[in-house]
């Protein structure tokens, strides 16, 4: 055998060891036995000096050229080797990612407060100031100012919660809308929301709900844009197109006055159980301020001219959300405040 | 307000549908609220006649009847009824009939005898529950004609919502003229039938009331039966607007009110004592009304009296004394005018509703008196005979000179477009005055109009421009919108949004509850037993009787609630007003206050985190994190304080500077067992105003140079608050310290006890240096002495 083929099968031999090598160490141990100080190959090298001068170039190419093809034959086997380490290290640290996520629980806003806050927001966003008043109203406030005296048949609409020395729980937000006449000048647009109060407990009343009152007066105010204001506003709580009407109706603080009803957000019009088959949906009273009660407030009436609309919260909720029992928004029920994020 | 459609129709011709009336009236302001058939749906029922009647061989209630339906032949009816009788007009159900309730009549065999039929009660045929037996028909039906058309059954009945200054509304006639006015444009004025006296006998009425009471007709009525029912055709038309029979007199009374508003009433003349004279009761004056209940009045109220005392109060309700019955032969008729201000609030004051107060304090058209007494007149005769004396009007000449005064109201052309916002023709606006009054004038101006004596709500101008709109249809008047002046608004940093404080707790885990401001007076006072509260006078309950005085007492209410719903773990809070009575005055305070609650574990449960129970730090940094909001952390301090409902010892008062701001506490344990609250409850509570003022934001320079952290163990005794400690080491950094870490509370072996260890990360640095080792170890020296010298600290080996 000559010395290249023995050679040839030190290389053989030798890319075999490494493929075989099932770990670094292995690896290690073919690298040491071939091309350590004592090595195969090494020995081989030290073995040129016997050789001639002719035949040292080509011997020692051809131990160089083993040495490279196994060394990269181990750097590969190495890069492998590592490779396959790492996988089956990061393969030990697998998680199940479908486990939950760990921490506090996220809370919410009640569902009456989400449809205040985007209320406003609909109102801010065409000038209106949102505006407060206090719950503990007085007589003048809540109804004389706004044209409804002792014995008028409308208190029978509003059953009063009374305190006994002349204070009472507001019936509606329309004091809001004398406080704001008597500290402002005009003209002025507001939006008055909050909590009112009625002796009434059923599916859809309870003894505290809430209002918001709009107001908004100028020289030119006018019936026609009380509708425009009012369609556009539905349309934008409701998010789509929405037929609205009014119809003729009564509050002794605005002449003339209308109820507006909108088309029945559950069935389109059709008639269902909700809308009482009419396809309508009641939602709000409204009319152009009555001239008495511009009057009383230091307006002039001949001059100063607009409109109002006060509007049930709670039952804006309810239509939004489909919550048929108005009941449900006080009972606070985690079950139910968890539906609202 | 219940009217029928054939009713309507008797008055005013009505071309649409049921439907589409009751459309046509909501749209011009009269709402109706229902609609329903007048007869629920049957079929096959004809008028017969019983021609025969014998008993049931073998059943003693039953009867035999040969009954026809055609004058001709002859059918076998088996009847339970008492009243049936030979001779009487029936309601015939066929074989194969359908009647209500899914009933369906077929030819059968009772008690061994053949029945081809059934003879209808009322209640069978779903008329009404009132009659006993089966229904005795109008003598004056056609053999074989359906029942349905000869009762006119295909009736419906409209219930209609009057607004409240609708007084005019109150009645068919009422209806029919505005209808009228807003179909037709033309006015439907009432026609009256005066019936001519046959005797002359009149009764003294004197009216002492100026203005309440400016006109009373009355009229003597003889010989009446007063024991006689009313016909069938009267009984029927009551029953559609459900209204009882009583009798014929009261049925016609109550006819004349549905027919034209009038409110009437009829005394027995001889219970009347001499004369009538209509005055203010006195004070205490007492009188049993028709309800049998014995009232005491004042001299608020309005009575109809004779020479013995009251026998009304005027407009509401008749009194017993002079009431009708089975024996009166002679009936004094009243038809009076009472004011409005005279009526409304005083049923209600007696714990009465009655149909004529109603109709009063709304307002009846004073001029109807004289006009419907001569219609009840008419009625009385028709169904319970008698021999009418003369109408005798009664008037008090000033109030009646006022009342008679032309009032004229007047409408500007321009104001019409300036308030609607949609130009309307002068012709049409001519068009609908016309329709509402007698007399509507042009003017240079504009137009004036008479005020209808029955239109109470007439009488400015706006009134006269929602007339034109409201009958005109508010759908003439084109969506226009405002031209709003560009004024810019508010986004002010000197208050934190409340929105944003809301999403800020919110985030923090708590969920929003809204509660009754009314709370139990009992929970509130175990909470807040030396708060004085506001008490309503008439609350829906006890346990929501009295103003709350803090939020805490109904979110309590609401955790415990949601605890019992098998909850196990609450995080509520709420924004909302408490109302303070300030002590020694009746002052009351609206303070809008953002409360919360929070109790069980830390964490929700979850996998890998230890289950630890919420305690007042955690809760603490909530309220922190929200008050950051305002950035201006460094002026928030809590102080330890007492508040009954806190537990002493975990309870803090909040302050923002010098003002105080909220509470962070505890539940004291003792009212926790109470409230079976088994963990431990921390409640805390921000007043907004004052909680979240903000600072005006100033950006501070960011130091270039690096800062140097020294960590200190430093015993303590208990005693020394967090915030004695701080103050201190701030004092001895020298403004070297831009943070301090608390990083642990330590009490056990090492510390002596009654001292505990704190371990506190300082973290120093200049703003114009890199500061050295040396540097650091001075602070920290200078620290340690001062802690020493001030608090005796000891510094506890790392």
């Amino acid at each position: 055998m000559s010395s290249a083929d023995s050679l040839s099968a030190l290389v053989n031999e030798a890319l075999a060891d490494i493929d075989a090598s099932g770990d670094l160490a292995a690896l290690d141990e073919v690298r040491v036995r071939i091309l350590g100080k004592k090595g195969l190959l090494t020995e081989q090298l030290k073995a040129l000096g016997g050789l001639s001068a002719a035949e040292r170039p080509a011997a020692g190419q051809r131990i160089n050229d083993a040495k490279t093809a196994v060394q990269s034959a181990l750097e590969m086997h190495r890069i492998r080797l590592e490779a396959g380490a790492l996988a089956r290290e990061l393969a030990k640290g697998t998680i199940d990612v479908t486990l939950p996520g760990r921490g506090q629980e996220p809370g919410s806003l009640h569902p009456v407060t989400r449809t205040r806050l985007r209320i406003e927001k609909i109102f801010s966003q065409a000038g209106f100031q949102v505006v407060s008043g206090p719950e503990v109203e007085d007589d003048f406030h809540n109804f004389e100012a706004l044209n409804i005296p002792k014995n008028h048949p409308a208190r029978a609409m509003h059953d009063t919660f009374y305190f006994g020395d002349g204070r009472l729980l507001r019936t509606h937000t329309s004091p809001v809308q004398i406080r704001t006449m008597m500290s402002q000048k005009p003209p002025l647009a507001i939006i008055a929301p909050g909590r009112v109060y009625r002796i009434d407990s059923d599916m859809t009343h309870t003894p505290m709900f809430h209002q918001v009152e709009g107001m908004v007066i100028g020289e030119h105010i006018s019936f026609a844009n009380l509708k425009a204001m009012l369609h556009t506003f539905v349309e934008r709580f409701f998010e789509r197109p929405l037929g609205m009407r009014l119809r003729p109706s009564y509050f002794p603080f605005t002449e003339p006055s209308a109820e507006a009803d909108i088309e029945c957000v559950f069935c389109g019009g059709k008639g269902c159980r909700v809308c009482k088959h009419s396809g309508w949906l009641e939602i709000l009273g409204c009319g152009m301020i009555h001239p008495k009660v511009l009057d009383a407030a230091g307006y002039d009436s001949e001059k100063w001219q607009g409109y109002a609309f006060g509007a049930g919260i709670d039952r804006l909720a309810m239509l939004r959300y489909g919550v048929d029992d108005l009941r449900l928004f006080f009972e606070n029920d985690l079950q139910l405040l968890k539906q609202f994020p | 307000m219940k009217i029928t459609y054939r009713w309507l129709q008797e008055i005013t011709p009505v071309t649409a549908s049921p439907a589409q009336l009751a459309a046509q009236l909501t749209l011009a302001g009269l709402e109706v609220e229902a609609i329903s058939p007048v007869a629920p749906p049957f079929a096959g029922v004809v008028v017969g006649e019983v021609l025969e009647c014998t008993r049931h061989p073998d059943a003693e209630k039953l009867s035999v009847c040969q009954v026809t339906t055609d004058g001709v032949n002859r059918l076998q009816i088996i009847c339970g009824a008492k009243n049936v009788r030979a001779g009487l007009k029936v309601a015939v159900a066929m074989d194969g009939a359908h009647l209500p309730k899914d009933v369906h009549i077929k030819r059968t065999k009772l008690r061994g005898l053949e029945s081809n039929g059934m003879l209808c009660s009322s209640r069978e045929l779903g008329l009404g529950e009132s009659q006993d037996g089966i229904m005795e028909l109008p003598m004056a039906l056609k053999l074989n004609s359906e029942l349905r058309a000869a009762l006119d059954l295909d009736d419906v009945m409209l219930e209609v919502n009057a607004t409240p200054n609708r007084g005019d509304c109150m009645s068919v006639f009422g209806i029919a003229r505005d209808y009228t006015a807003a179909q037709e444009r033309r006015y439907l004025s009432y026609v009256s039938k005066p019936v001519a006296a046959a005797q002359q006998a009149v009764f003294p009425v004197s009216l002492q009331a100026g203005d309440a009471c400016p006109v009373f007709a009355s009229r003597v009525i003889r010989g009446v039966k007063a024991d006689a029912p009313s016909p069938a055709w009267l009984r029927e038309r009551l029953r559609r607007v459900d209204i009882n029979s009583i009798s014929a007199v009261v049925d016609v009374t109550n006819f004349v009110m549905m027919e034209l508003g009038q409110p009437m009433h009829a005394y027995d003349l001889a219970k009347l004592d001499r004369g009538i004279t209509v005055r203010m009761a006195t004070a205490k004056e007492r009188i049993t009304l028709l309800d049998d209940k014995e009232h005491e009045l004042d001299g608020e109220f309005l009575v109809i009296a004779d020479d013995s005392g009251a026998v009304g109060v005027a407009g509401v309700m008749g009194g017993r004394r002079t009431a009708i019955s089975d024996t009166t032969t002679d009936v004094l008729l009243e038809s009076a005018h009472f004011s409005p201000a005279s009526v409304a609030g005083r049923a209600r004051r007696l714990g009465l509703f009655t149909d004529a107060a109603q109709r009063f304090e709304r307002g009846v058209d004073p001029s109807l008196a004289a006009l419907a007494i001569e219609r009840a007149t008419e009625l009385l005769l028709e169904c319970a005979g008698g021999s009418p004396g003369p109408v005798q009007v009664t008037r008090i000449a000033s109030a009646g000179a006022a009342a008679a005064a032309d009032e004229w109201v007047a409408l500007r052309r321009e104001r019409v477009t300036r308030l609607l916002g949609a130009p309307v023709p002068d012709s049409e606006v001519q068009a609908v005055l016309g329709a509402i009054s007698e007399k509507a004038e042009l003017t240079a101006a504009g137009w004036r109009v008479l005020r209808p004596s029955h239109r109470f709500d007439i009488r400015i101008e706006a009134d006269l421009i929602e007339e034109v709109a409201r009958l005109r249809g508010f759908d003439s008047i084109a969506e226009f919108h405002a031209t709003a002046p560009q004024i810019p608004g508010d986004a002010t940093e000197k208050q934190v949004s409340q929105e944003r404080v809301l999403t800020a707790i919110a985030d923090r885990g708590y969920r929003e509850v809204i509660t009754y401001t009314f709370v139990d007076p009992s929970l509130q006072r175990s909470l807040f037993p030396d708060t004085p509260a506001l008490a309503l006078a008439n609350p829906i309950s006890a346990e929501l009787s009295e103003m709350r005085v803090s939020l805490w007492t109904g979110l309590l209410h609401s955790c415990r609630e949601n605890l019992r719903r098998q909850q196990n773990r609450v995080r509520l809070f709420e924004l909302g007003n408490k109302f303070v009575v300030q002590s020694g005055s009746n002052l009351l305070r609206e303070i809008e206050t953002l409360a919360g609650i929070a109790t069980g574990q830390r964490l929700p449960e979850q996998w890998g985190s230890a289950k630890e129970a919420l305690d007042f730090y955690d809760v603490k940094a909530d309220v922190m994190d929200v008050l950051a909001l305002t950035g201006d952390v460094t002026s928030i301090r809590f102080e330890a304080a007492t508040l009954p409902v806190l537990r002493p010892g975990r309870a803090a008062r909040i302050f923002r500077g010098d003002v105080a701001i909220g509470w962070l506490g505890e539940l004291h344990p003792q009212i926790a067992k109470e409230l079976n609250l088994s963990a431990a409850v921390f409640l805390f509570e921000l007043e907004m105003t004052v909680a979240f003022a903000s600072k005006p934001l100033q950006f501070n320079k960011i130091s270039k140079y690096p800062s140097v952290r020294r960590d200190l163990a430093i015993v303590v005794d208990e005693t020394v608050p967090l915030a004695v400690l701080r103050e201190n080491v701030t004092f001895s950094a020298s403004g070297l310290l831009s943070d301090l870490r608390v990083f642990d509370v330590y009490r056990g072996s090492n510390v002596e006890t009654g001292r505990k260890s704190i371990a506190l990360g300082l973290i120093l640095q200049d703003s114009s240096r890199t500061l050295t080792d040396d540097d650091a170890d001075a602070v920290v020296a200078r620290v340690v002495a001062r802690l020493r010298d001030v608090l005796s600290a000891t510094i506890r080996d790392q």
